[in-house]
């Protein structure tokens, strides 16, 4: 029986990847998304009101004064970073015509519930908008969620919603009213 | 008459003429002129000269704003100027603090109704590198410990996890056995009924900590692993699984155990999890025979929308002639708990139990309907109630009514 376990560990060593990493620099992030990001950098600075509503949505203490993205024509893209349980994950979104286009995992520090950086868990949020409901804003779409990854799950719902409100604060937002959603 | 019209026209012609004359500037005056409307450009020109310098200027001290209001962003953003010292500062940042809790009431139908500060929990941990950190979980069972007590102060997890490649993960110390379902995941906020379900309590048992080192990593999206040496039971000769656990307090480490496990998260709200933990000897020695023992688990979890359902089975399997003569050579159960959340804040469960501790010649199991709600105030703010009604079993009748408060930060 040792030696089947000492075996496996020996197989298992080289083939394994381990669910902390970095996954998707910020540059490379912004590059997918505008050909000249250095030029499309936007600064969205926050009033009481707009700090209050990331706070509701965040369920905790939001601690910036403006909050950087890049913005061109329908599109924005942001970077935030939140924690699931211990440590902080670096995701990414980019919002087109008041919709999310894509949510990604640009890097993912916890040593459990890693699953949410894959395709299968952030394909859900293509096309999602936000909704307002009496006292808070929410996705107004399904996020199935990844058992034992319950809050880092959580903090990907948290950032697409805060990504969605700010980007609704932004210039961008009516960039194209007839191909919009606006949060009511 | 003819006399007298020449006569005026040629007063008029000559008027007109004279006054020609008279408001046509002379050389002198057009350069004059010339001079003052040079001068008056000249003057313009400089005005002209003295905006655009304005202009850079005003621009440079926009700059200058601008940098200054980005530095003071950035210093309010960081929590303003560091009024202690910077090593306290740096520490705080990278220690974690955290904790869940839950209280339970319990109405018996025979027997005497509890209140139960059943746990108290504080999460501690610290970032030492981007590849070295520490974890521990210490807890107050039962409100209050000590002789005669009915609690106890347990340290449940203190570990430290080193990526010592890229692409491995080790953990040296105290940690959760990876097994079942709530083992490692148990926050009150994250499961069905105020009490945790009976099969892994009493089967697997949870809550089940062993200290040792523990590999874990995924082989796929999706696919993980974990491949652990660890401390074993050290179970009662003849005695149930649950009371084996030695709780890494002066543990006897005569024989170690071996767990390893698989699991598959690569579809949304899907968890297949199975381990396999064997020791060779789980009475640590104190059995007159041969007591090697094999753990063998399996579940299942699926969340799609606001359906969800867990099952799952453990059973073990222990050689030994005293094990056998009572019956727990064969510890077994399984359960299956479908739920419905109709809103955010509610959610109703149902779940059926079967568990036995004496399944090597006692037929009959343990049976446990369990149905009631979580309603969570928020995220990680839950109210539990439901009724557990136990079937089939010996002894007092052990259904309850049961009321919960639970949270987790």
């Amino acid at each position: 029986m040792k030696f089947i376990f000492v075996l496996v560990i020996s197989v298992l060593s080289a083939q394994v990847s381990a669910q902390k990493g970095i996954f998707l620099a910020p540059e490379k992030f912004s590059a997918q998304v505008f050909e000249e990001p250095g030029k499309v950098l936007q600064t969205l600075w926050l009033n009481r009101a707009m700090r209050d509503q990331a706070e509701s949505i965040l369920g905790h203490s939001f601690r910036g004064m403006r909050q950087r993205y890049w913005g061109q024509g329908a599109k924005t893209a942001w970077i935030f970073e939140e924690i699931g349980k211990e440590l902080p994950i670096t995701i990414g979104v980019v919002i087109e015509n008041n919709r999310i286009v894509k949510v990604s995992i640009l890097e993912y520090r916890e040593s459990r519930g890693g699953e949410v950086r894959y395709p299968f868990f952030t394909r859900q949020f293509e096309n999602i908008g936000l909704i307002k409901t009496p006292g808070k804003y929410s996705l107004d779409g399904t996020i199935d969620g990844v058992t034992g990854a319950t809050l880092s799950v959580r903090a990907v719902k948290n950032v697409a919603t805060l990504a969605l409100l700010f980007h609704h604060n932004t210039p961008f937002t009516n960039f194209n009213s007839s191909a919009s959603r606006p949060a009511p | 008459m003819f006399t007298r019209s020449c006569l005026a026209l040629a007063i008029s012609l000559a008027s007109s003429s004279a006054l020609q004359a008279a408001e046509t500037p002379t050389l002198e005056e057009m350069w004059a002129l010339v001079q003052k409307q040079q001068e008056e450009i000249e003057s313009l020109k400089k005005q002209l000269g003295e905006t655009d310098t304005l202009l850079v200027e005003t621009k440079v001290q926009l700059a200058e704003t601008d940098h200054k209001v980005e530095v003071a962003a950035e210093v309010i953003e960081q929590g303003g100027v560091a009024l202690s010292l910077p090593g306290t500062a740096q520490w705080a940042e990278k220690t974690q603090l955290g904790g869940y809790g839950e209280h339970h009431f319990n109405h018996f139908t025979d027997g005497d109704d509890k209140i139960d500060a059943h746990r108290y929990v504080l999460f501690i941990g610290h970032q030492f590198s981007d590849d070295l950190r520490f974890f521990s979980e210490f807890e107050l069972e039962h409100g209050l410990s000590g002789d005669g007590k009915p609690g106890e102060v347990e340290l449940e997890q203190a570990y430290i996890e080193w990526d010592y490649t890229q692409n491995h993960s080790l953990l040296f110390g105290q940690f959760l056995v990876p097994v079942g379902i709530i083992n490692e995941t148990h926050e009150p906020d994250t499961f069905y009924g105020t009490e945790r379900n009976q099969v892994e309590k009493n089967i697997i048992p949870a809550t089940w900590w062993e200290t040792g080192v523990m590999m874990r990593g995924e082989l796929s999206p999706g696919l993980s692993y974990n491949l652990a040496l660890h401390s074993g039971l050290a179970a009662d000769d003849g005695g149930k699984i649950r009371g084996g656990r030695q709780k890494s307090a002066k543990a006897t480490a005569e024989d170690l155990a071996y767990t390893a496990r698989l699991k598959y998260t690569g579809i949304a709200g899907l968890e297949l999890g199975a381990t396999v933990q064997y020791q060779s000897d789980i009475t640590q020695g104190a059995g007159v025979t041969d007591t090697d023992a094999l753990l063998l688990e399996a579940h299942a979890a699926y969340q799609r929308g606001p359906f969800g359902v867990r099952a799952l089975w453990a059973d073990w399997d222990i050689e030994g002639d005293t094990f056998a003569l009572n019956g727990r050579d064969q510890q077994s159960g399984w359960y299956v708990e479908p739920a419905y959340k109709v809103s955010e804040k509610l959610g109703l469960f149902i779940r059926y139990s079967e568990f036995n501790n004496a399944a090597g010649i006692d037929s009959a199991d343990s049976k446990v309907w369990d149905y009631g709600l979580n309603y969570w105030l928020n995220k990680r703010v839950v109210l539990k109630a439901d009724y557990s009604n136990n079937i089939d079993k010996d002894g007092p009748d052990n259904d309850s009514l049961n009321l919960g408060l639970g949270w987790s930060f």
